[in-house]
């Protein structure tokens, strides 16, 4: 047992040195954890920020062909925070106009409008905008609003002045209730998190599960390793071990760097309300411990079956999707947490992050469930991977 | 055709203790290609003995389950005594190895691949260090022992792995084609240390597929083909045994055909 638990810890040593040597495998646990995923993640939330910001009600700018033809339509659209400029043009200089971005947004009053308008006849307005560009959808979006609140403002005159009451025309009225809280309206981002955490936790043990076996055979030092006389499963173990030791690095680092970035975005401007402060930093990185033997073994048993060190690095590059998947699912389906589901390794670990960073309780069972069942897939995967370097086929 | 092996067979403990390599009716399949058919040979202490056979002859195979990396279906080999079958990890404390392909840690220093190994035996760190300078002093490493192993000549990265193998002061020493990939005086170095190594009185076999090295160099010479021993004992004895004066000759003539030799 001594020289067992000497054995492994003489490997993990080594493994865990001359990793700290690789700049490779430094970059990979450490850059992608620190710098990458927090700055993706940063870009996405300042993305979803940027089209839900207050900034949208700057003023539209609408240049209005032959306004002195309708004067108080004008003065409506002015009234309604719509910058107008004043142009003139014909129907072929318009759309060129407005098709060379010379004008984003271009409103012609025909010269009929004023006889139509007096006549009690719908006036005709032309409105040229370019449906390809997506910055002028929102702008197109308010000047109808406007326009139809003074379309609406006109038939409410013309009703009284007929002496109807203008609440015949208004059958029904919709009211929107939106019952989301702030917390609840940051799910996506949220999830996005867990993301970027299970991403760096593979990160950062690729190189050392593929240097176990693949890396060890096409450097030709596997040979060597194994007429030493340790048992082949405790050369793994420290191998996998030392996977480990990288990943937790990984997810430290990971972890803290988007708390960093999470409370300097600022998700209030989102209307979210996100707790992610050290302790809650410290509680994820907690649950998420009991999944580092888990992923870094089924990497190793993946990259014992690869025949070279770029066939490992495809394979393992695809599996680290495989964590998000029942991720993706579960938001798809829109699934609660549930004991069956806090069995699954990854999802489990996601409901406690998500819970965690929404300031939920979590109950006592749902943790112990997630711990154990990850840690315990973990340690059967460690004794399959073990006995998979006993293969004869390992030495290709 | 082997009468040795037979009567080793029946040979007890004590006796088989002294013949330190044994190797009894080994047999090996990969799939359907019989990589070894029944092989017996034997290797003595203070001896170089010679494994030769052109490429693809089970010379590699025969080694490798020597070293307890594959197992063979059927048939045992004893190392000093001790089955590789039934206790593998008691016959590998007495071997030092060289495989074919003995590649080192590249971000570890020389002397750092040397001191990992004398760790996995288990030797304790004064021990694995004493024995570390030792080493290297012996294979006049000193230049390039605190060198990046990735910073390494083929020769150097050579010696590395080879003073690796000896950090246990193993009293068997196995080599598969030792002198791959070296240079004039890299061979020369490698053909120097291994005998003195037979003058301490290890037992050094070695496998290859260059006649003169063999013949050079061996006391006693196993000559396979095909996955059979096909004849061994001394280069004088084989001579002797095809009526031939020249030993390429008689190499060529039990093998059946020059291909696959140097």
């Amino acid at each position: 047992m001594h020289a067992a638990r000497a054995a492994i810890f003489t490997v993990f040593l080594k493994e865990v040195r001359e990793s700290l040597r690789d700049r490779r495998t430094l970059w990979s646990a450490l850059g992608f954890g620190a710098i990458f995923s927090p700055l993706l993640f940063a870009a996405i939330l300042s993305f979803t920020i940027k089209r839900n910001d207050p900034q949208n009600d700057a003023p539209v700018v609408l240049a209005v062909s032959h306004s002195e033809r309708a004067p108080n339509l004008v003065g409506h659209l002015v009234e309604y925070g719509i910058t107008v400029v004043p142009v003139t043009y014909e129907d072929a200089t318009a759309r060129a106009a407005v098709r060379d971005h010379r004008q984003p947004l271009l409103l012609m009053i025909p010269d009929n409008y004023a006889t139509k308008f007096a006549a009690g006849e719908p006036a005709p307005l032309q409105l040229y905008s370019d449906s390809s560009d997506p910055t002028a959808d929102r702008d197109v979006r308010r000047t109808k609003s406007v326009l139809a609140g003074y379309g609406a403002v006109i038939t409410q005159l013309r009703l009284l002045a007929r002496g109807v009451d203008p609440t015949t025309v208004a059958p029904i009225a919709v009211h929107d209730v939106d019952v989301s809280t702030p917390a609840s309206r940051s799910v996506v981002a949220l999830g996005t998190v867990s993301v970027f955490i299970f991403m760096s936790l593979f990160m950062g043990g690729m190189y050392l599960a593929i240097d176990a076996t693949a890396g060890e055979r096409e450097r030709g030092s596997l040979e060597s390793l194994l007429t030493v006389p340790v048992r082949r499963e405790h050369l793994i173990y420290g191998k996998i071990l030392a996977a480990c030791a990288f990943m937790t690095l990984s997810l430290v680092t990971s972890v803290t760097a988007l708390s960093i970035v999470l409370r300097r975005v600022g998700l209030e401007g989102l209307g979210m309300s996100v707790n992610f402060g050290p302790m809650t930093a410290l509680l994820i990185v907690l649950c998420c411990l009991p999944l580092v033997p888990f992923c870094a073994s089924i990497m190793t048993i993946i990259a014992a079956y690869t025949r070279s060190y770029r066939e490992a690095q495809t394979y393992l590059g695809l599996v680290t999707i495989v964590p998000i998947l029942p991720m993706m699912f579960a938001s798809m389906m829109g699934l609660r947490a549930t004991a069956g589901l806090m069995a699954i390794p990854s999802l489990s670990q996601h409901f406690l992050i998500t819970s965690l960073l929404r300031d939920e309780a979590v109950p006592p069972m749902f943790v112990c469930l997630s711990a154990g069942v990850s840690l315990g897939l973990g340690v059967v995967l460690a004794a399959i991977a073990g006995r998979l370097y006993h293969r004869e086929a390992l030495l290709g | 055709m082997y009468e040795a092996i037979e009567a080793d067979a029946v040979l007890h403990h004590a006796v088989r203790a002294c013949a330190v390599i044994e190797v009894s009716g080994l047999s090996k399949r990969f799939g359907t290609v019989e990589a070894v058919r029944d092989v017996s040979l034997r290797a003595a202490d203070g001896r170089i003995t010679g494994l030769l056979g052109p490429n693809g002859a089970g010379k590699s195979t025969t080694l490798r389950i020597l070293y307890t990396v594959i197992r063979p279906d059927t048939g045992d080999a004893f190392i000093d005594g001790t089955s590789v079958v039934r206790s593998p990890l008691e016959a590998r404390r007495n071997i030092g190895v060289l495989p074919h392909s003995a590649g080192v840690y590249q971000h570890l220093t020389a002397r750092e691949n040397i001191l990992y190994y004398g760790a996995l035996h288990g030797l304790s760190r004064r021990e694995r260090e004493s024995r570390a300078d030792e080493l290297i002093e012996l294979l006049e490493m000193k230049d390039f022992a605190t060198r990046r192993a990735k910073k390494l000549s083929q020769g150097q990265k050579m010696k590395t792995a080879l003073a690796r193998a000896l950090i246990h002061r193993p009293r068997n020493v196995l080599l598969d084609e030792p002198t791959n990939g070296l240079d004039v005086m890299a061979v020369r170095n490698l053909r120097a240390l291994l005998l003195s190594l037979r003058e301490q009185g290890h037992c050094v076999l070695f496998s290859s597929h260059v006649m003169q090295e063999v013949a050079a160099l061996c006391d006693d010479i196993v000559v396979i083909a095909h996955g059979n021993v096909v004849a061994s004992g001394s280069p004088d004895a084989l001579r002797e045994r095809v009526g031939q004066s020249n030993l390429e000759e008689a190499f060529v003539q039990l093998i059946g055909t020059a291909e696959g030799l140097e």
